[in-house]
């Protein structure tokens, strides 16, 4: 079969406008609150097998049980394993390319049994290694508005 | 008890990083009619269609409806599976339930992407939670990244080694002329290629291609009647995950749970000497050595090794991704479809200049979501 050559055949861009409001429920609003009001970090402990995770939420997936008790955990962690990102791509949170490069970090939070993904304050890969102490650093509170973001990254506090 | 089914057929288009030529319909009935003129059948043969995709890629929610003409599937029974990048081993286990069940003879799966019509890494991320995660992943090559560093770092592997998984795995894909990336590489140059996210340097990674991939499966009775040695499934096992990335805990994979229950099903006890080949989804070169750790082909950090001793390569015992892989081809919707149709391709003796020799049994996974996996082992003995 002939192959027409590309400049024959037509693209039709689309740019779709389509906001969505995710309902964050009675688990991870509390944490979100707690965030913004506290700057404190809650997790949930299973009532069942003891796990504590966060976000909070309401079953643990290991045991199908409620999980019914809030603990507070971190604000320092450890390193669980970490990357710097560093390629160029679209943020669906604000539609234009996300800043890089920049440090992402899963910091396994002191009393919880998971890890939380971040920001790192360090993007030099020779001075970070797993299992390095790390400690969430938050905006003020007058800035803080009940999101992720009102943990404005991990910092590295040393071994 | 399932009805015993086999692979009587694929197709797959050539698949490259942008089909301007084509819209969606027109590359899927590419395939379909390449999987129907291998199997000598006609859509009229066709009982149900089974279809794929991830809808965020292309922004189509019923892509099924979109595709209903290209896919066959008008006035059939139809349905569309989306599981991320496992996406295709979804279809290709939903075929195998529909003529397993006993309610279908046969079934055609498919699944394809168009991955030239949006951002792909925007695409992925959108597939995660929106309040805690969204706001730092970078798509799968991040996700992968993080779970590289931690596997390279615990047991010692070096850069270099999974370099040269990188280079084996284009230098396998030149035999396929389906693939999309027939790079002949060095090590030095995966190495001196840009380092995206820590550790996958740019030609660690696996490229975005539009494709597609449909494969007939069969019942006994109609597969034994095949114009082609059936591929028979011996397991199509699927292990999902928790939800959140932070959640994962990569020392009790979901690869490996399915491969133990793949395993028990197809009788095997001793993966190496029983496997034939492997068609891994290997979205990153590392996976080609940490996730074959997971099949219990190596213990626990052997992997480098067995790339260095070449055990995995086309002249190794256990070659693995003869077609070049994921990281030379990945229209995600068909990735793992293509995993499953290469494999058959081998049972069959119908992998052309990739083929391994005298392949009696072949194992196929399927990688996605928060790592999650589904592992298919297909033989040529019923």
């Amino acid at each position: 079969m002939r192959r027409e050559k590309e400049k024959d055949y037509l693209y039709i861009t689309l740019h779709t406008e389509l906001p969505y409001r995710y309902s964050a429920g009675r688990y991870m609003s509390r944490f979100l609150t707690t965030l913004r009001d506290e700057a404190r970090i809650l997790a949930s402990r299973c009532t069942h097998c003891g796990t504590v995770l966060v976000p909070p939420r309401v079953v643990c997936g290991n045991c199908f049980a409620e999980m019914e008790e809030f603990v507070e955990v971190g604000p320092r962690g450890t390193l669980k394993t970490f990357s710097v990102i560093n390629f160029p791509f679209i943020d669906p949170f604000t539609g234009v390319q996300r800043p890089v490069p920049y440090g992402y970090a899963i910091v396994q939070l002191d009393g919880c049994d998971n890890g939380l993904p971040h920001f790192l304050d360090e993007i030099d890969v020779h001075k970070l290694r797993i299992g390095l102490r790390v400690e969430a650093v938050f905006k003020p509170q007058d800035e803080r508005e009940g999101a992720m973001t009102d943990i404005l990254h991990f910092r590295v506090i040393g071994d | 008890m399932p009805k015993r089914v086999a692979i009587i057929g694929s197709g797959q288009t050539d698949h490259t990083s942008r089909r301007a030529d084509v819209n969606i319909p027109e590359l899927i009935k590419e395939a379909v009619d390449r999987a129907l003129v291998d199997a000598e059948l006609t859509i009229d043969d066709i009982d149900a269609v089974v279809i794929g995709n991830m809808e965020h890629f292309e922004g189509i929610n019923l892509s099924d409806m979109w595709a209903s003409e290209g896919s066959g599937a008008v006035m059939k029974p139809a349905m569309k599976i989306a599981t991320g990048g496992t996406t295709g081993a979804s279809v290709a286990a939903c075929a195998y339930y529909h003529c397993a069940s006993g309610l279908f003879d046969r079934v055609l799966a498919i699944g394809w992407e168009k991955l030239s019509e949006s951002d792909t890494t925007t695409g992925i991320i959108t597939a995660f939670d929106p309040i805690v995660e969204r706001l730092t992943l970078a798509g799968a090559v991040g996700g992968l990244a993080i779970e590289a560093n931690l596997y390279m770092t615990s047991y010692g592997i070096t850069q270099e080694q999974v370099a040269k998984a990188a280079v084996m795995a284009r230098k396998n894909a030149q035999r396929n002329p389906h693939a999309h990336l027939k790079l002949d590489l060095t090590v030095e140059q995966v190495l001196n290629s840009p380092m995206i996210a820590y550790p996958i340097h740019y030609l660690d990674m696996c490229p975005t291609s539009d494709g597609a991939c449909a494969v007939i499966f069969a019942s006994e009775d109609v597969a034994r009647k095949s114009a082609n040695p059936p591929a028979w499934v011996k397991a199509a096992v699927c292990r999902h995950n928790h939800p959140y990335i932070g959640d994962v805990d990569w020392r009790k994979s979901t690869l490996e749970s399915a491969a133990i229950e793949a395993y028990r099903l197809a009788g095997i006890t001793h993966p190496r000497r029983e496997l034939d080949v492997i068609e891994l989804y290997d979205p990153a070169s590392f996976a080609l050595l940490s996730w074959i750790e997971s099949l219990h082909i190596c213990g626990p950090g052997e992997g480098g090794k067995m790339i260095d001793t070449g055990a995995i390569t086309m002249e190794g015992d256990i070659p693995v991704n003869p077609s070049g892989g994921v990281i030379s081809t990945n229209p995600i919707g068909a990735t793992a479809l293509i995993r499953v149709a290469e494999a058959a391709l081998q049972i069959q003796g119908k992998a052309g200049a990739r083929q391994v020799e005298g392949v009696r049994t072949a194992l196929a996974t399927g990688f996605g979501g928060s790592y999650w996996s589904e592992v298919f082992i297909l033989g040529r003995a019923s």
